[in-house]
């Protein structure tokens, strides 16, 4: 069978369990978004991990048992979107190791390449960098961890960013810094994650952004947690949320 | 086991350290600049990062031969005129220093900084040996006043103010009312210790690298304080561990070019000390003996370990100053010889799993260290290693291990996973108010006691899709 040349983009988007539970309007941005760029948008049945969080506390065998659910999901897609920079990783980084010698390691080792956090795929599968603002005032970035570092990606975004029309985009002075989410370990020593947060959110009032932009629903959970508890004005984004 | 495994929970450790002003303020200066320094002597440097490859495969290719090189360097050694000592344990290495310094008669011994007699305990060996230690790196002296140990690979003394140590010189050298000034104390400083480097016996070093092929052990500091330790006592005695064994002057070229980088982020360290055996007739300066003393301590086990890589590391300090965690609570809450992200694969190291129980998982896993690591360690990977083995040794508390498992259960049944999103939208009702969660019971107070958490979804993304 031979596709034909103009064929629409086809993408299965991976939710992720924190913004599928939590933040399901991202979900609607990005199904919007790809939708408006000619971009078909599939949603595999029944997602639920990446299992990140269990292979990261080292309970890697009960991870293997749930990536290679997620495998066996995705095994069909032309390309695979994730909007968050961690569970991305998970799966271009992680799954192949994790289920060597399992049935499942060829279609993750495959999955892995076809996989894009949600800028990449923008920006480097479908060369789109042009869009709208569709917030007021000035944004910063902040490069989630395993984004910048795990992928080596803090371009994708920052294109996307400083090519967008109607908006001001300051710095964000140690914007490669964690946030201090990382997962459990969040909860596991509270005191320290917040520390490292108040850090980040000193930061982000010093960059005189209004609004803080990020790209893993992890680091969003705990700086919007963070602004919310300080009754503070700023606000922190999917990038998602902003491109219009 | 090198040390014995601290029983206070980290999370209180890091509370204390959290609580003092002083800390905070001392660690966020010193390790701002040092990252900063370290950023622009690479920037300025554009063969560092391929440097850094060589270097990495330099450790490689060494640990795959190491017995073969550490008898070259055995042979050279003693081809010099110098003694070599094996030491298994850290036991065993402080009666082989307690041993020479009977023998040669020593009542004092000037150290220059080393890690490696710090994992040892040396100090207090020594001590209880009639051997007074006198530590004469500036840092080093400092907290040897204070009777703390140290809390930073490179900086012994990065936790206090310069306030502090005024406060401390003016106590404990009798000298009331100094002035928080650096330049005068550091001046106070070498005043003290000019006539120890000339009364002393012995003279105690580590070693920053070793080169097998000839003979000599090198030493890299700032202060001049090693190139005195090694040639004005009778005896010098060199520490280290088996995995500083390097094979040629080629690469020590290489280290030598990132380490002070990545360290202070200075090109090279102000003095770079070579050292060949004792005093050889007709030389002015020198010992009249010379030790080496190669410790093991748990180190060539984990060349077939998970821990391998830790193996490379040059105890250059960059992870600790970009580490958000370490930046928080400084060394000594880390509770063992060596802190920061490094410091908990050592800690493992020395004193088994047991040991890093807790610390762990004191990383958000955010790579920073990986990525300012002048060998590239992947720390973080071993972290995640390190935290399977706890759990699969049931080290780990058996309520976390239910929970993960129980967790890891839910996931890998969407019906199940669905579930607990009803379930959660039903037990969130008490705790919401105006979209947003602000206390919650139990173990989730972890969470809400800082931050908001956001409710689960009145419909998740997956509920919404189904009914479009």
């Amino acid at each position: 069978m031979s596709a034909a040349p103009a064929a629409a983009p086809r993408v299965a988007l991976m939710i992720t369990c924190l913004a599928d539970m939590f933040y399901p309007e991202v979900g609607e941005r990005i199904v919007q978004l790809l939708g408006r760029l000619g971009v078909e948008v599939t949603l595999p049945a029944g997602q639920t991990c990446c299992a990140l969080p269990l292979f990261n506390s080292g309970y890697h065998h009960e991870a293997a048992t749930v990536a290679r659910r997620t495998v066996a999901l995705f095994r069909d897609a032309d390309a695979v979107v994730v909007p968050s920079g961690s569970c991305a990783w998970m799966v271009k980084h992680e799954y192949a190791g994790l289920l060597r010698g399992h049935a499942e390691a060829e279609d993750a080792a495959r999955l892995a390449e076809r996989t894009y956090e949600f800028s990449q795929y923008l920006v480097r599968r479908l060369g789109r960098t042009t869009f709208e603002s569709d917030v007021q005032g000035p944004l910063a970035y902040h490069d989630s961890c395993h984004l910048l570092r795990g992928l080596h990606e803090g371009e994708a975004p920052r294109v996307l960013l400083r090519e967008l029309k109607g908006a001001d985009v300051v710095p964000l002075p140690g914007s490669d810094e964690c946030c201090g989410f990382g997962g459990s370990f969040s909860v596991r020593l509270p005191e320290v994650s917040t520390s490292i947060l108040d850090r980040k959110l000193a930061n982000l009032e010093a960059s005189g952004a209004r609004c803080l932009v990020a790209c893993d629903a992890g680091c969003l959970m705990q700086i919007r947690g963070g602004l919310a508890r300080r009754g503070s004005p700023l606000r922190a984004l999917h990038l998602a949320e902003v491109l219009r | 086991m090198t040390e014995p495994i601290i029983t206070t929970p980290l999370r209180e450790r890091a509370a204390q350290a959290l609580g003092d002003r002083f800390l905070h303020e001392a660690l966020d200066i010193a390790t701002t600049k040092f990252i900063t320094l370290r950023r622009e002597a690479f920037g300025a440097f554009p063969d560092g990062d391929q440097l850094r490859d060589r270097a990495r495969a330099i450790k490689e290719a060494t640990l795959q031969r190491l017995d073969a090189h550490l008898e070259t360097l055995v042979a050279n050694v003693e081809r010099l005129g110098g003694h070599v000592h094996f030491a298994a344990t850290a036991e065993e290495a402080r009666d082989i220093i307690v041993d020479i310094a009977r023998r040669t008669g020593a009542r004092m011994a000037v150290k220059s900084k080393s890690m490696a007699t710090e994992e040892i305990h040396l100090n207090d060996a020594l001590q209880a040996a009639g051997v007074t230690p006198v530590e004469t790196d500036l840092g080093e002296y400092i907290i040897q006043l204070a009777h703390e140990r140290p809390s930073h690979i490179i900086a012994p003394a990065i936790h206090k103010t310069k306030g502090q140590v005024a406060e401390l010189f003016s106590r404990e050298l009798k000298r009331p009312g100094l002035p928080a000034d650096p330049e005068v104390l550091t001046k106070i400083a070498r005043e003290e210790l000019r006539e120890k480097f000339l009364t002393a016996d012995l003279g105690i070093t580590g070693a920053n690298f070793a080169v097998a092929e000839t003979g000599t052990v090198v030493l890299v500091t700032n202060e001049g304080n090693g190139r005195m330790a090694t040639s004005l006592p009778r005896v010098h005695v060199a520490v280290m561990g088996v995995e500083k064994v390097i094979p040629s002057m080629t690469d020590l070229a290489v280290f030598l070019a990132i380490l002070a980088k990545s360290a202070t982020g200075q090109k090279l360290s102000v003095y770079t000390t070579l050292v060949q055996g004792p005093r050889r007739p007709g030389e002015l300066e020198g010992p009249d003996e010379f030790h080496l003393v190669l410790l093991d301590n748990g180190r060539i086990a984990q060349i077939a370990g998970t821990l391998r890589e830790s193996l490379y590391c040059l105890r250059c300090g960059a992870c600790l100053n970009v580490c958000p965690v370490y930046r928080q609570i400084g060394g000594h809450a880390y509770g063992y010889t060596y802190p920061g992200p490094i410091g908990i694969l050592l800690t493992a190291m020395l004193n088994g799993p047991a040991s890093v129980k807790d610390l762990s998982h004191a990383s958000s896993l955010c790579g920073a260290c990986a990525d300012a690591c002048p060998v590239r360690i992947d720390i973080p990977r071993m972290l995640i290693e390190l935290r399977k083995e706890v759990g699969e040794r049931r080290i780990a508390p058996w309520a976390e291990r239910v929970v993960f498992k129980a967790l890891a259960f839910v996931l890998a049944r969407p019906a199940l996973y669905g579930l607990a999103a009803r379930l959660g939208r039903v037990a969130q009702r008490p705790f919401v108010r105006s979209g947003r969660i602000r206390t919650l019971p139990l173990f989730f107070g972890q969470w809400t006691r800082t931050r908001d958490l956001p409710p689960v979804a009145r419909r998740t993304f997956q509920e919404r899709w189904r009914d479009v």
